[in-house]
């Protein structure tokens, strides 16, 4: 962490408020704001939610799909009116090496009706609904506005926020941080550890235009079903992975590259784009499509390891805020963690201020560990590391893609080799040694286990 | 930027992003750290591709067009030479899909 990187770049010690203006501010109109939000207001507080963008989302940038299973508690009915692209029924792993690529394909037709599964939707349109809902239920959005400093007490109580407005101080008894993988406001409240950078990777994407026949044809599906492929491999070199999701008539394209391996190659994300998008197995998926729009974004990628403090003094952390984006290779999930923290950090918050007692905003930590936000972490806490491996990222997709290739070129006259000299071939001539491949199997099994 | 990795060019990618640009600058590159700096990777690793080495070894930039995502001040090496906040409320990047 730079420490001089940040607005004001320092918390403003001030007196205690006699009178805090609200229950509690909310930083940040993302998933995670809105659902603190909307559970402080629903439980009868006052809340003020504060964006810097200009309306909640237009700050925003992620990969493309949204799981909204957690919402069923938050927004019941949520899927009959969430502005969704597509409900994916069609989920893809891909592994590319050189000039081939192994895809696992899976396709599951009832995650394309109620309750379904998981949606690409474009995050103007979601963040800006789900912030509807914490304002019908009385949530008051403060859009336009940065946060600059956090205020504090002597004693650092955090007691309100300071913002780019005129007389801009605000007052609150509570402060909920869902200021996104940046978080100012917990870093100036002293809870995020060191070493940001080696658990962050950058996100860039672009959003290309196609007419909806033509995604329908190329993804093989129809109506609102749409695609979600994974791809490990197509980095040229970057510790990270790609993407390629299907939106009504736009598909999301985009790579996510490890910083301190970007930092370190000299290659620019555009490049290493464009290099994606020419691969064989790409190439034809976006033949003709028009760009709408380039888009790029830090993603807190480390998880349980990496994760801030998650109660200050008169402070809690949610979201992206709290790194909790899960990049675990074959799940790739973020909204619902932001979803979920955000409405346990609401809820902790209105138990706290309804007892009159502070102390009690710990019970966020527990809310969270009995819930899947910090148990799926915490299970999956060595899944982040094992996944941008060296020998995940360099040497596993040409080891599966030459044993596959062995699989099925026909070489006669001479007879078929058997699998396991194929596999022993494979690894060997991928740097990879059989016993180091089993404990990575073991490794990957304990933590997805 | 290399040409023969673009499929379209840097201008044209960026003029699909909307921008409301702020009179002030948010990003500050104290250049005399930069001089210093060997390694430099800000130049490749901005996704927006504001920051250009000059011939004397220190770093020219813009702010105008920055997605605000904050890669540079944490892949920088040169001892805080890059000061970053967010522009003014409203302004700055908009998306429009994210």
């Amino acid at each position: 962490m730079r420490d001089r990187a940040g607005p004001a770049g320092a918390a403003v010690t001030v007196a205690e408020p006699e009178r805090p203006a609200f229950d509690a501010i909310v930083v940040g109109a993302g998933p995670a704001g809105s659902a603190a939000a909307l559970e402080l207001a629903r439980a009868g507080r006052s809340v003020a939610l504060i964006e810097r963008g200009p309306f909640p989302g237009s700050k925003n940038v992620y990969g493309g799909v949204v799981y909204g299973r957690v919402l069923d508690e938050l927004i019941p009915g949520w899927y009959e009116r969430m502005p969704v692209q597509r409900w994916i029924t069609r989920r893809q792993t891909m592994l590319l090496s050189g000039e081939r690529s192994m895809t696992v394909d899976f396709r599951c037709q009832s995650w394309g009706r109620a309750p379904y599964n998981g949606a690409t939707a474009y995050r103007a349109e979601f963040d800006n609904w789900l912030t509807e809902h914490a304002q019908k239920e009385g949530a008051l959005l403060v859009p336009s506005t940065v946060v600059t400093a956090v205020l504090r007490t002597a004693e650092g109580r955090v007691v309100g926020v300071r913002t780019d407005r005129p007389d801009g101080d605000l007052t609150a008894r509570v402060v909920i941080a869902c200021d996104g993988v940046n978080s100012f406001v917990a870093k100036q409240a002293g809870l995020y550890p060191e070493g940001q950078a080696e658990h962050t990777t950058l996100g860039v994407k672009e959003t290309l235009a196609l007419p909806k026949e033509t995604i329908d044809e190329r993804f093989g599906v129809s109506g609102d079903d749409g695609v979600d492929i994974e791809i490990l491999g197509g980095t040229q070199g970057v510790p990270g992975g790609a993407f390629l999701y299907t939106n009504r008539d736009t598909l999301s394209v985009g790579l996510v590259l490890g910083l301190p391996g970007l930092a370190g190659q000299g290659r620019r994300p555009e490049e290493i784009l464009a290099e994606l998008k020419r691969h064989p197995s790409i190439a034809p998926l976006v033949r003709g499509a028009e760009l709408v729009e380039y888009s790029a974004h830090l993603i807190p990628e480390g998880g349980y390891h990496s994760m801030p403090r998650l109660v200050g003094d008169g402070l809690l952390v949610a979201g992206d805020a709290a790194a909790m984006c899960l990049a675990a290779g074959i799940w790739l999930e973020g909204v619902n963690f932001a979803l979920g923290s955000g409405m346990y950090a609401g809820r902790a918050a209105a138990r706290a201020l309804a007892a009159g007692d502070l102390r009690r905003l710990r019970d966020y930590r527990s809310l969270l560990e009995s819930s899947f936000v910090l148990a799926d972490h915490k299970k999956l806490r060595k899944a982040p590391g094992l996944v941008l491996s060296e020998r995940v990222q360099h040497r596993y997709p040409g080891l599966v893609c030459d044993l596959v290739e062995g699989v099925f070129t026909v070489d006669n006259p001479k007879p078929k080799p058997g699998i396991r000299r194929l596999l022993r071939r494979s690894a060997r001539s991928n740097g990879v040694r059989m016993r180091e491949l089993a404990r990575d199997a073991l490794t990957g099994l304990r933590s997805f286990g | 930027m290399n040409q023969r990795y673009a499929d379209v060019a840097f201008e044209d990618r960026m003029s699909h992003v909307d921008f409301r640009v702020a009179e002030k600058a948010h990003i500050v590159v104290d250049t005399d750290v930069c001089r210093s700096c060997t390694t430099k990777a800000c130049v490749h690793a901005c996704p927006a591709n504001l920051f250009v080495p000059t011939d004397d070894g220190g770093i020219l930039f813009n702010y105008e067009q920055c997605f605000e995502c904050g890669t540079c001040y944490l892949v920088c090496d040169g001892g805080n030479a890059i000061s970053w906040s967010y522009p003014d409320g409203g302004q700055g990047v908009v998306f429009r899909h994210g």
